[in-house]
């Protein structure tokens, strides 16, 4: 049987600001921020809300559904990991929960993937550690 | 007191240098600066402010050195291939504050050489917390404009014939400069016929990657009237920065919507005063987005504000006599050769290629990945 490939792509540093979501992902579940004190949602975690600049943070579980909201189907990257993948889909998905995030679409061809289309998330282990959102047409 | 109008480009050059292997960054800097001061009628001696980019965290400390400078203000704004605008805009305020006499900007690189893959490349260069959100998904910089392009159709039905029609007017320019790098004129059935990159733009809806570099002087309107050539006086200037913000930009709001309406106010113009702009044309859809953000015409009319002939030549609004990015030259970071564009043509030394009679203009420098994080710089520059 042949060897697993080494994965050759950019890994996510877990650190104080972000060590939640990562170890959720590695759960198989998908959160995002909101301020415990003006309820401002946000994403990319961070450490203070940008809008009252509270620390009182609370971890919000997304149902894990949402639309494409902009995608490119990728034909040239000639960076390690990526290149072995072409052609592959980076796209920005709104979750229901209002939240956007950067993603790959996978589970189609690239060709089928429509801005307006509804997916839903895949959990992928990329490392002991590290599981990545990524998404797919809802079924 | 305002600073608009007390400050000019008073000498310009542009490398006329398409592929310099034997040439370091630093040679194009420093033979850029003596071009661009020779120009002006100026030498070293005369500069005390110095502004660059692209040569790395402390790369300004090394480049002075080797230029042998020694200013007394300095600014390595970066923020991508705008800086340079950016550049032109903080001098105009240093100069009218008093704080430098004679500023000098400078630009080198030899991306081409060094065959580093600009837009498709590592995707991403730093690892700061946003990259760790969007590095695992391999953004490449075509596909961060990509994604604005991909949206832009979706909402307002912009097609890629629309976007072609810009590829092909500034092949059309570039025509006309003898030293641009790609000459050979296409169509729009070229560009759709070119292989995809990063849908749905095509490797013609991209910037050549090429060597070169270029610098400019500035000084005050008082100073300029004793030097060599015709002053063009910076009348306002406005900058301004995008990003994902906290999860919900919109991928439409290009930071020119902020950047430029400021800057034609503070020089106090119309859109309908201008004869032509030079607008950062790093993909197709960047002129589009940046055109309709600033006002030129309604949200989503871009597509058909840039067909039918409007910003070639001749046109309503030229775009990028020179040939812009997409034809003349990209070493990575071109906002030097929109300020150096747009005063040659006010100066009126343009030949075949040039505006006629051009009083004022418009220059419009955008640097980063346009759908992650970008900046955006907005400067008006006039005839004396």
């Amino acid at each position: 049987m042949a060897e697993p490939k080494p994965y050759r792509k950019p890994l996510p540093r877990i650190d104080e600001e972000s060590r939640g979501y990562w170890e959720a992902l590695a759960r198989h579940e998908l959160y995002f921020q909101r301020c415990r004190d003006c309820g401002t949602k946000r994403f990319y975690p961070r450490a203070l809300c940008t809008s009252c600049l509270s620390s009182a943070t609370e971890w919000v579980r997304a149902r894990g559904r949402g639309t494409v909201y902009s995608f490119t189907v990728t034909y040239q990257n000639q960076a390690p990991g990526f290149r072995e993948e072409l052609p592959y889909v980076l796209a920005i998905v709104e979750l229901d929960e209002g939240v956007r995030m950067m993603t790959n679409v996978v589970g189609c061809a690239p060709d089928a993937v429509r801005v307006g289309m509804p997916v839903e998330v895949v959990f992928e282990d990329v490392t002991a550690e590290i599981t990545l959102a990524k998404f797919r047409p809802v079924s | 007191m305002s600073i608009w109008g007390r400050t000019a480009v008073v000498g310009a050059y542009e490398h006329p240098t398409r592929f310099a292997p034997d040439k370091t960054a630093f040679q194009i800097h420093a033979e850029s600066a003596r071009g661009a001061l020779g120009d002006a009628g100026l030498g070293g001696k005369d500069v005390d402010g110095f502004f660059t980019s692209g040569v790395g965290p402390i790369g300004v400390l090394s480049l002075a050195g080797h230029l042998n400078l020694r200013p007394a203000y300095v600014d390595s704004q970066a923020i991508g291939g705008s800086s340079f605008v950016s550049h032109c805009f903080h001098a105009a305020a240093a100069i009218a504050a008093g704080l430098c006499n004679v500023a000098l900007v400078t630009y080198g690189s030899t991306a081409a050489s060094e065959r580093f893959a600009i837009g498709t490349g590592a995707g991403g260069f730093v690892l700061e917390p946003p990259d760790h959100f969007e590095a695992p998904f391999g953004p490449t910089i075509v596909g961060s404009y990509a994604l604005v392009a991909q949206r832009h159709m979706h909402e307002y039905g912009t097609t890629s014939e629309q976007l072609a029609e810009i590829a092909v007017t500034m092949r059309r320019h570039a025509g006309l400069n003898p030293e641009a790098k790609y000459r050979e004129p296409i169509t729009v059935e070229d560009v759709l016929a070119s292989r995809i990159i990063s849908s749905p733009l095509h490797l013609l809806d991209c910037c050549v990657i090429s060597d070169g570099g270029g610098a400019l002087v500035l000084t005050s309107v008082e100073r300029a009237r004793d030097l060599r050539r015709p002053p063009v006086v910076i009348l306002g200037a406005a900058e301004a920065l995008r990003h994902a913000e906290i999860g919900g930009r919109d991928l439409l709001d290009v930071a020119a919507r902020q950047s430029g309406p400021l800057a034609l106010e503070r020089a106090g113009v119309k859109h309908a005063d201008l004869d032509l702009a030079t607008v950062y044309d790093s993909y197709t859809i960047t002129v589009l987005t940046t055109l309709e953000a600033l006002g030129f015409c309604r949200p989503g009319e871009g597509g058909s504000f840039c067909a039918g002939g409007r910003i070639g030549l001749g046109g309503a609004l030229p775009v990028n006599p020179d040939g812009g990015g997409l034809s003349s030259n990209h070493p990575g970071m071109r906002g030097i050769f929109l300020v150096i564009e747009a005063t040659r043509q006010l100066r009126g030394e343009c030949g075949v290629r040039q505006v006629k009679d051009a009083k004022l203009a418009l220059v419009h420098g955008t640097g980063g990945m346009l759908g992650q994080r970008h900046s955006g710089v907005t400067m008006i520059l006039g005839r004396a």
